[in-house]
C-alpha cells in the first residue's frame, strides 16, 4: 500500500482510529512512573478526591491517543513528526477497564513555507470511551512529506 | 503550597532526567512505534538525524518529575507545621512545543513557573493555576516547553 502523502489528506476527512481497552494494570503502572499522584494509584485514595475514583494520568491518555495515531494511519504514513499541540482538553475520566475508540479530523492543510518538501496537516482528535462519551480531544499539527506527483 | 500561598511568577525546579537509549526505546514500543523512534536506518533518513524519544515521552518524564517535586515541597511544608498542596485534576494544557529533538544520553532539567492563578467558579474551594513549564537539554538548549493548568485546594473556600 503506498505511503499517505500530504496530497493524500483532504479538509473534513475524518480518519478512524482502533479501539484500545485500558486496564487497571496499565493506568498503575503508567502513573507509577510518570504521574504517581494518589488518585492514579490507589482505588482508596481516589475515592474521595474530585474524580471520584482510580482515573488513568492525563499523559498517558495522551499516550495512549498517541498509539491509536500511529495505528490508525500514523506509521503507514510519510509523517515527519509534530512541532507541538495546540489545545489538550481531558474532558473526563478514563477509568480501568475503559474501551477506548476516537477519530481524527483534518481541519487545515498547508504546505511549509520554508521547507518544500513538507506539508502541515492540522488535525482535531476525539477520543471517546465505550458509553460514546469524549474523554478528551486534541488539536495540533502534524508535518507531512509531499508526494512525488507534487 | 496551597492555593493561597501559590505566586505568581515564583520558579519551580521539578528536577532533571537522563534519558537512555533503554526507556526511549521502550516508551515507544508501548506508545510511538514511529520508525525514527525505534530504527536507526529511518531515523538517519528522517529530520530527527537519528533516533529521538517520543515527545510523549519527554512530557511524561517531565509530570513525573513536576509530581515528585510537589510531593518533596509538600513533606517540607509539613515538617516546618504548614499545610502540603493538594492538587487536584487538570482540565488540560495549551501551546506545548517540542523545540528540538531530545535524544538518548540526553540530560533535561525541567522548570516550572507560575503564570496566572484565579478561584474556581465551577468548584468552590479549588483554585486553578496556570504554569508554564520549560525543559532545557545539557547544551542549554530549550527542548520543551507546555502551559499547563491544575486545579489547587484552597485552605479557606468558604470566605
Amino acid at each position: 500500500m503506498p505511503k499517505r502523502h500530504f496530497e493524500d489528506f483532504v479538509v473534513g476527512q475524518i480518519l478512524p482510529l482502533p479501539e484500545r481497552q485500558v486496564s487497571r494494570a496499565e493506568i498503575i503502572a503508567f502513573a507509577a512512573e510518570f504521574d504517581p499522584q494518589p488518585f492514579h494509584l490507589d482505588e482508596r485514595a481516589a475515592a474521595t478526591d474530585l474524580a471520584g475514583g482510580l482515573f488513568a494520568s492525563g499523559w498517558h491518555v495522551c499516550s495512549l491517543l498517541m498509539r491509536m495515531l500511529c495505528d490508525g494511519f500514523l506509521v503507514e504514513s510519510a509523517c515527519m513528526g509534530s512541532p507541538g499541540i495546540e489545545t489538550m482538553k481531558w474532558r473526563r475520566p478514563v477509568r480501568p477497564g475503559d474501551r477506548l475508540s476516537g477519530t481524527s479530523t483534518v481541519i487545515e492543510l498547508r504546505p511549509s513555507t520554508t521547507r518544500p518538501e513538507m506539508g502541515i496537516v492540522r488535525f482535531h482528535h476525539e477520543v471517546l470511551n465505550q458509553a460514546g462519551v469524549t474523554v478528551a480531544w486534541m488539536e495540533n499539527p502534524i508535518f507531512f512529506r509531499r508526494g512525488a506527483a507534487s | 503550597m496551597i492555593y493561597e500561598e501559590v505566586i505568581v511568577g515564583s520558579e519551580h525546579p521539578f528536577g532533571t532526567h537522563r534519558f537512555t537509549a533503554e526507556e526511549v526505546r521502550r516508551f515507544a514500543l508501548a506508545y510511538d512505534p514511529q520508525p525514527f523512534h525505534l530504527d536507526e536506518e529511518a531515523a538517519k533518513a528522517s529530520p530527527f538525524g537519528a533516533i529521538c524519544a517520543s515527545g510523549w515521552h519527554t512530557a511524561s518524564v517531565m509530570m513525573g518529575l513536576l509530581v515528585r517535586y510537589m510531593a518533596r515541597t509538600g513533606e517540607h511544608a509539613r515538617t516546618e507545621g504548614r499545610r502540603a498542596a493538594h492538587l487536584g485534576p487538570s482540565p488540560g494544557f495549551d501551546d506545548l512545543k517540542w523545540l528540538r529533538a531530545v535524544y538518548p544520553g540526553d540530560t533535561v532539567t525541567f522548570t516550572g513557573r507560575i503564570v496566572a492563578k484565579r478561584e474556581s467558579a465551577s468548584r468552590p474551594g479549588w483554585g486553578l493555576v496556570t504554569m508554564e513549564t520549560t525543559g532545557v537539554n545539557q547544551k542549554g538548549e530549550r527542548v520543551f516547553v507546555v502551559t499547563g493548568h491544575i486545579f489547587v485546594a484552597r485552605a479557606n473556600p468558604a470566605s
